[in-house]
């Protein structure tokens, strides 16, 4: 039986992430929540949520001393991997918030402060906005494949975008004042900045697509 | 473009949903968990929880609500009332909810705004702001609107933004179940002091006064309770006219 392990570094949204992969796993997959080394080299899948900000999420990944056993999983067995939120910013080569601070540098760039593009727009990014499909790869066309209506918008929420350094790595985009990185894949990494777990039905559908995805 | 969020709100006494519903043969009226997937299924863009029991002891019935809300509806639940501390706040994020709103317990100490935004993001906290007309001037009220502090709402709003508030509900309480619409002058006033998203709340009647919260109003997302309770309006045809007023909605659910 497949192993989907959210990864518990005590900065997250964990039980709504649980709670939505439970709704799809149909008793087909296992889900835990676990800050193991021993679950991480089990799973099949992995996640790792995040919400609060860059230094104290990368803080708490670094110390909870999981990252070798994560990057084993994810660059040598190739095991599908799903950033949220902050999980998905961390996975630049810097954080700009309050500070500078390294991330985890799997795709390059930085993550820096939206720009306030005109003096009415608010910050957080908070709310359903439309997704603009960037680059299609084999999961987008898995995705698409899933979804009848023509315009997707996903529940986003956050003060911070993942300037990518290639654009090919951005999948997804949106727009707030600016264009937003709203989805990164390299191989078999995807990161995105928007809850899949709170975006209703569009989230279901892509986080079962993220469950099927063998290939990307 | 961000759409304009469309939030109804349930009022929660000891566990039961008040303020009667009327959703005859649809679901079981008074079942908060029930009503909040119908609307989930039904467009809503994020749900409110408004827990108004009296009695401490029994205010682990909204945590299990909120548990079992949160295992069925994928979208974001805020929960408030009657949250005095960080571990309050805990309490409801642990097991699902995605915000919570302060109101009372902000005004008499600041500074839960700004550990809860420390511990849990600026996202997660919303601060509840309700407003009396007082001459020329607003005046927060607490207590369910039944004390008085003196305080001006305006510089309430931007002080509750340096603290580390995510987000602001703002209710007239001069308007709240007139159905006469949203004090549209108190809520361009906030919109327009603060950079962060205003919740328009209190004194929707008409299909229109949807319309005048966000295009006079300036708010980034409307909150009603009886006009959808009562089946006067269905989510979906709200948004609709608000669509047919060059409002951005979400209309993909």
């Amino acid at each position: 039986m497949n192993l989907l392990t959210i990864i518990d570094y005590g900065c997250g949204n964990i039980k709504s992430v649980y709670n939505a992969f439970n709704l799809i796993s149909k008793k087909k997959l296992k889900i835990l929540i676990s800050s193991k080394e021993s679950d991480i080299k089990k799973s099949s899948h992995l996640v790792l949520p995040g919400v609060g900000s860059f230094e104290s999420c990368i803080k708490g990944l670094k110390s909870s001393n999981l990252i070798d056993s994560i990057l084993e999983k994810v660059s040598i067995e190739k095991k599908p991997f799903l950033g949220i939120c902050v999980g998905m910013q961390m996975l630049a080569t810097k954080g700009f918030e309050n500070g500078e601070f390294m991330g985890l540098d799997w795709i390059g760039g930085n993550v820096k402060k939206l720009k306030k593009t005109h003096k009415h727009l608010k910050i957080p990014h908070m709310g359903w906005n439309n997704l603009e499909i960037k680059k299609e790869n084999i999961f987008i066309k898995k995705l698409k494949k899933k979804i009848n209506s023509q315009e997707i918008s996903a529940y986003f929420v956050h003060s911070y975008n993942f300037e990518t350094k290639n654009s090919d790595d951005k999948i997804m985009s949106t727009h707030y004042g600016q264009e937003i990185t709203a989805m990164v894949t390299k191989n078999n990494i995807i990161g995105v900045q928007f809850h899949p777990e709170k975006s209703h039905k569009f989230g279901i559908k892509f986080l079962e697509a993220f469950l099927e995805n063998e290939e990307f | 473009m961000i759409k304009i969020r469309i939030i109804p709100c349930l009022d929660v006494d000891n566990g039961r949903v008040v303020k009667g519903i009327n959703f005859v043969n649809l679901v079981d009226a008074g079942d908060p968990v029930k009503q909040a997937k119908f609307y989930s299924e039904n467009g809503a863009d994020e749900i409110t929880f408004l827990d108004i029991t009296a009695t401490h002891e029994k205010r682990d019935a909204m945590v299990d609500i909120i548990e079992r809300t949160a295992n069925e509806c994928l979208v974001p639940l805020t929960v408030g009332g009657g949250i005095k501390s960080v571990d309050d706040m805990k309490n409801f994020l642990s097991v699902g909810a995605d915000k919570v709103s302060v109101n009372s317990s902000a005004i008499k100490e600041p500074k839960i705004i700004t550990e809860g935004a420390m511990k849990f993001g600026n996202q997660c906290i919303v601060v509840a702001i309700d407003a009396k007309k007082i001459k020329n001037s607003w005046e927060v009220f607490i207590n369910g609107g039944r004390v008085g502090t003196g305080i001006d709402a305006i510089q309430w709003a931007k002080k509750v933004e340096k603290l580390g508030a995510g987000e602001i509900l703002l209710t007239s309480m001069d308007r709240d179940g007139t159905k006469k619409g949203f004090d549209l002058e108190l809520t361009k006033k906030i919109s327009s002091s603060v950079g962060i998203p205003v919740i328009a709340s209190g004194g929707i009647g008409k299909i229109d006064h949807f319309v005048d919260g966000v295009v006079k109003g300036g708010a980034s997302a409307l909150l009603a309770a009886s006009v959808f309770h009562f089946g006067e309006f269905g989510i979906s045809e709200v948004k609709k006219h608000l669509i047919s007023k060059g409002i951005n909605v979400r209309m993909d659910y």
